[in-house]
């Protein structure tokens, strides 16, 4: 059996008192991937980004292609794509020009950067201000971003929103699971998110509602069932 | 982390250049200070400490319009996240953002110090002006520090344009009281060397100061 990239044990994260993940328990093995479901404000984004180590874990364990966070944090940072709500590109350069910024943090061979141009079909557009392009090329080029440094875990919510199907099946590839890394993959369409998962995790309210095989119609109860909420306290 | 350092100093002045959304503001700023103050005192020309001290004000004012933006394409537009996600040591984050604002300073002082020539000094306005240049120089490195850790801790707040003058002001007490007291003897025309000197040490004891305090504190103010 394959070796764990990721596992968490009890992770809680708060955002004031509020406990945005309350206990959550899964392991994923190298090369699979682990579909995250849940309805908005489940705690999914919230997921991803500990797990990118962008926020700390405040309780329980977490590792990530074997490094402790928040511990060993910088051992995971350069290893880890990530593809979020946000592009993390500046409006005001170009997609060449981001891609080039990128690959300078990352110490990449900035003929990468021609490669990916070339991979995710933005050549012709590469030199156009991100502000001027349209939400598909935008996603495209945060694409490129996020895989630029060849990394073996990738985290993407939403990857194809905004995608249509020519472009998705340039970036499959890249981010797809033809891709073969280690994936997280947020996904609102349950059908097309259980297909691309190994495993599902179910959020509710930040809550471990389901984990298993991944299968729509169990999903699907994510979201139609009411969220739990914590009744006001009696004075 | 000098290679990184500049790969962040050049996106931030790339990005500067086209959006033109710190120093142009940071520059009618200050002129239009000097303009109202030109009016508003009814006098032709001022002298002595009331020259330096609108002198130094305003360029810190103007500063004030500096560091609200400095850190502000990071947070909106996500670059934070993308840094954050890189394997580089942090502290050349500090390095470039403190350069960025070194060199929006240099730019608002070329415009401002001469505005202020103009408009408010005498009939020989341009004899204080070489000595100046030191001052300047050892206010925006330490300015420069104090403004980039705290535009690094303000731009997570909700009420960041409140923060920062509040935060930054006070910290820079110092160094209009250097700048100003090192500037008038320079307008009255009585400056000695060893006056000049003193002001000039107090503000590389500043600088000295600020660079190790930003640089040790830098690294915790990104962490979550």
């Amino acid at each position: 059996m394959s070796e764990s990239a990721l596992e968490a044990d009890g992770l809680v994260r708060k955002y004031g008192e509020r406990a945005a993940l309350d206990g959550l328990s899964f392991s994923l093995p190298e090369g699979q991937t682990l579909g995250l479901f849940g309805a908005n404000g489940a705690g999914k984004t919230t997921l991803l980004r500990v797990l990118a180590t962008l926020l700390r874990p405040h309780e329980g364990g977490v590792r990530v292609l074997g490094a402790d966070l928040p511990k060993e944090s910088w051992k995971v940072r350069g290893r880890v794509g990530y593809l979020g709500h946000e592009p993390l590109l500046y409006r005001e350069l170009s997609g060449r020009e981001n891609l080039q910024f990128h690959a300078r943090l990352h110490s990449v061979d900035e003929s990468r950067v021609e490669d990916l141009l070339v991979a995710v079909g933005m050549q012709r557009r590469a030199d156009d201000p991100v502000r001027e392009l349209s939400r598909g090329m935008v996603q495209r080029l945060a694409t490129a971003r996020a895989v630029l440094h060849d990394p073996p875990l990738l985290l993407l919510d939403e990857p194809w929103s905004g995608i249509d199907p020519g472009a998705r099946e340039l970036l499959e590839p890249l981010i797809g699971k033809s891709a073969g890394k280690t994936r997280v993959l947020v996904s609102h369409d349950l059908e097309a998110g259980a297909a691309e998962s190994d495993l599902a995790l179910g959020l509710r309210a930040g809550q471990q509602a389901y984990l298993g095989e991944p299968n729509a119609a169990k999903l699907k109860e994510l979201y139609t069932a009411p969220t739990p909420h914590t009744p006001h306290p009696t004075p | 982390m000098t290679r990184t350092a500049w790969a962040i100093l050049r996106k931030d002045l790339r990005i500067e250049v086209r959006s033109k959304e710190s120093v142009p503001a940071m520059a009618l700023f200050s002129v239009t200070v000097f303009v109202l103050f030109h009016f508003g005192l009814q006098r032709n020309s001022l002298e002595g400490d009331l020259a330096a001290g609108v002198l130094w004000v305003t360029l810190l004012l103007a500063t004030v319009l500096g560091v609200n933006r400095l850190f502000v394409v990071e947070r909106e537009q996500g670059g934070i996240d993308g840094m954050l996600l890189a394997p580089i040591d942090r502290t050349a984050l500090f390095v470039a953002k403190a350069s960025a604002l070194f060199l929006y300073l240099l730019l608002l002082e070329l415009i401002a110090v001469p505005a202020f020539d103009l408009l408010l000094l005498g009939p020989d306005p341009l004899k204080p002006l070489p000595a100046l240049i030191p001052l300047l120089l050892l206010a925006n490195v330490g300015v420069a520090a104090v403004g980039a850790l705290v535009s690094a801790l303000a731009v997570e707040t909700r009420a960041r344009d409140l923060i920062v003058p509040l935060l930054l002001l006070p910290l820079l007490v110092p160094v209009v009281i250097a700048g100003a007291e090192g500037t008038e003897p320079l307008f009255t025309g009585s400056q000695t060397p060893h006056e000049l000197g003193k002001w000039l040490g107090l503000l590389g004891l500043y600088d000295m100061v600020f660079l190790l305090v930003s640089i040790a504190v830098f690294d915790f103010l990104l962490e979550d």
